[in-house]
């Protein structure tokens, strides 16, 4: 985590002023970069950040005031100072009217350029750690801690511990709802990187192109409807960690992008030339079997390889009942605050419901139940009826009996369409042996739906 | 070598011995004297009544003989680069030549009682400072050191005429005399 230099764009027509202001800055440390009219303080913009821009208002062409405007469009983020003859005052007030951060007028005295630009670049720290902590703050109120007092937890909680402190990269695996997301997190809060953010990305939910966008970032104009340079999620992470969710969905490109990255740290922004460095830490998770992807050539061996270095599994809910009224309490008061309700527990009978069922979606399936409870049940306890219709349906069974949402019994008349198709689709999953191309053109819809039908279902192999 | 080159000194002619002398043990360089081979004057704007250090740098780097690594010009007049009001000295970054001036290191200029020793101690600091910067020192943020940026004159007297460690440092690796620094 090296310090950075601040940056400055110098824009004015006469050499001599932007001569000795580039030389000026430069010894004072900044990456200083002169532009001798707007096309080029434009093009500068267009591949690089700066920090502050010093713009001269009287320019022939665009003048400053034109320039002012499509700089604060094009980076938003940086503070733009304009510089002035007495003359024109009146139209450098104009310019902090449209947003410039303030003007001076020439010549300036080394002690006011000097205290200005520093506090230009005050400011735009205070806003970026002001985003950061309002960032951790909506972090802190929604996130939920890691409830658990089953040995697979303490297992689960004594691998966080010991990888927490090291720098390798963490492969967590699990099926969907186990709370993967909750282990990144607390990895990443108990690791020297906790003042910086945790930068969470969802591979899954994006195809290719979008993704590539999103984790290095654009230039200007690198394609149709980007107007402004955007920063990507390797970027955000620098210092921190960068979780990447659903790992095993990364096209083949992307791995090969991806992995570069993993080992240089270094990426170029899509459009842009210019390398850029971020020091971050890397976490994965997925709810795939990314052997199996490996053997049928979707994923490559050394991405796996490059993510596989520690691994941590999240156990499946059904292999952990008894943490289950541990975390009912948790969400009871959780959701109670959220809804201002005075639902203080669910009671005995609604408990032996929850413990019943196998919960194939695990945690995130019991506390989407016990938000609905939440809703339609009255204080000052979550009765049966306030729960799930399948959940109290359901009949007893032994937890981590194995027998998939799939290989349920056959329907009836009572069944809900969403039971008719969970049922289905496993079916056919089971039919063609989980090959996801197969079950697709049997169901006559895309890859796509069908693996996110598996994730609402909670499906999985038996 | 360093050549001491005087612009427009006049009466302040007595400061350069002594000022060279401490220069010479900071930096443990040979000092030579020697007179401007250019007229100052090119350097007058008469706009802003000052002289333009931009001008004067120049001329002190294409006038000064090649055995001399490094070039200092001492003046007593006022300095401006075109977009500033005023400078104290000036230098091209990891170059030749520097320049600093003693016009506004004065305490009359300030209606304030002449006070010669002070004001050979801000020259010395900002000769030490200018010189920094054709060793590539840039601006340092530690206010214990004299590369630490003044823009004002009471800044100069708040911080010290030596280089912090880590200038230090630098300053040796770039002159390769690790002894530098040792003696003070």
């Amino acid at each position: 985590m090296t310090e950075r230099r601040p940056s400055i764009l110098i824009v004015d027509d006469e050499f001599s002023i932007r001569d000795s202001l580039t030389h000026w800055f430069r010894a004072d440390g900044f990456d200083a970069v002169a532009a001798e009219d707007a096309q080029a303080a434009l093009r500068a913009i267009g591949v690089r950040s700066f920090d502050v821009a010093l713009v001269d208002i009287r320019m022939p062409g665009m003048d400053g005031v034109e320039l002012q405007q499509r700089l604060q469009t094009a980076a938003p983020e940086m503070a733009v100072i304009m510089m002035t003859a007495f003359a024109s005052v009146d139209t450098a007030v104009l310019t902090l009217k449209r947003g410039a951060f303030d003007y001076v007028t020439k010549p300036v005295d080394p002690d006011e350029l000097g205290h200005l630009v520093q506090r230009a670049l005050e400011q735009r720290r205070l806003r970026e750690e002001n985003v950061r902590l309002k960032g951790t703050i909506d972090e802190l109120v929604d996130a939920d801690p890691i409830v658990g007092d089953s040995e697979p937890m303490h297992r689960v909680l004594e691998l966080v511990r010991s990888v927490a402190a090291t720098d390798t990269t963490v492969l967590i695996r699990g099926e969907s709802g186990t709370g993967k997301e909750l282990i990144a997190r607390a990895i990443h809060a108990l690791s020297p990187r906790r003042y910086f953010p945790l930068v969470p990305v969802n591979c899954g939910g994006l195809p290719g192109t979008l993704l590539e966008s999103e984790l290095f970032g654009h230039e200007r104009g690198a394609f149709t409807g980007a107007r402004e340079r955007r920063n990507g999620r390797i970027e955000m992470a620098d210092g921190g960690t960068l979780f990447l969710d659903e790992v095993g969905t990364i096209d083949a490109k992307m791995q090969v992008d991806l992995l570069r990255v993993l080992e240089t740290k270094e990426f170029t922004r899509v459009g842009g030339n210019r390398p850029i460095k971020s020091d971050f830490r890397v976490i994965c998770a997925t709810n795939e079997d990314l052997e199996r992807a490996v053997a049928e050539g979707r994923l490559r061996e050394d991405f796996y390889y490059r993510i596989n270095v520690v691994t941590i599994v999240a156990p499946p809910l059904r292999e952990r009942p008894s943490d289950i009224p541990l975390l009912v309490e948790h969400f009871v008061r959780k959701f109670a605050r959220q809804m201002d309700k005075r639902i203080t527990g669910v009671s005995d009978e609604a408990m032996e419901v929850l413990l019943r069922w196998r919960w194939p979606g695990n945690v995130r399936e019991l506390s989407n139940a016990i938000e609905r409870a939440m809703v339609v049940g009255k204080p000052p306890l979550i009765q049966p009826d306030d729960l799930p219709v399948n959940h109290v349906a359901a009949p007893a069974h032994a937890p981590g009996s194995g027998s998939a949402p799939g290989a349920a019994p056959a329907g009836s008349a009572n069944d809900s369409l969403a039971d008719v198709e969970r049922r289905h689709i496993a079916a056919v999953l089971e039919r063609t042996g989980w090959n996801i191309t197969r079950a697709a053109q049997i169901l006559e819809v895309d890859r796509v739906t069908v693996y996110n039908k598996i994730k609402k279902y909670g499906l999985q192999r038996s | 070598m360093l050549h001491v080159v005087p612009i427009f000194c006049g009466d302040r002619s007595d400061v350069l011995g002594p000022l060279a002398q401490r220069i010479a043990a900071t930096f443990e360089l040979d000092v030579e004297h020697r007179a401007p081979a250019f007229d100052p004057e090119v350097a007058f704007d008469a706009s802003r009544g000052q002289y333009d250090s931009r001008v004067l740098l120049q001329h002190l780097r294409d006038t000064t003989p090649r055995e001399a690594t490094r070039v200092l010009g001492v003046a007593s007049v006022d300095l401006f680069i075109p977009v500033l009001t005023y400078v104290f000295g000036e230098a091209e970054l990891d170059g030749r030549s520097a320049l600093i001036s003693s016009f506004r290191l004065d305490n009359e200029l300030y209606g304030l009682e002449p006070d010669p020793q002070l004001m050979f101690e801000r020259l010395v600091k900002e000769a030490m400072h200018e010189l920094g910067h054709t060793f590539a020192l840039l601006h340092c943020r530690r206010s214990d050191c004299v590369m630490s940026s003044s823009t004002y004159v009471e800044g100069i007297d708040l911080k010290p005429d030596r280089f912090c460690d880590r200038c230090l440092r630098a300053l040796r690796r770039k002159l390769g005399n690790s002894k530098i620094g040792r003696r003070r």
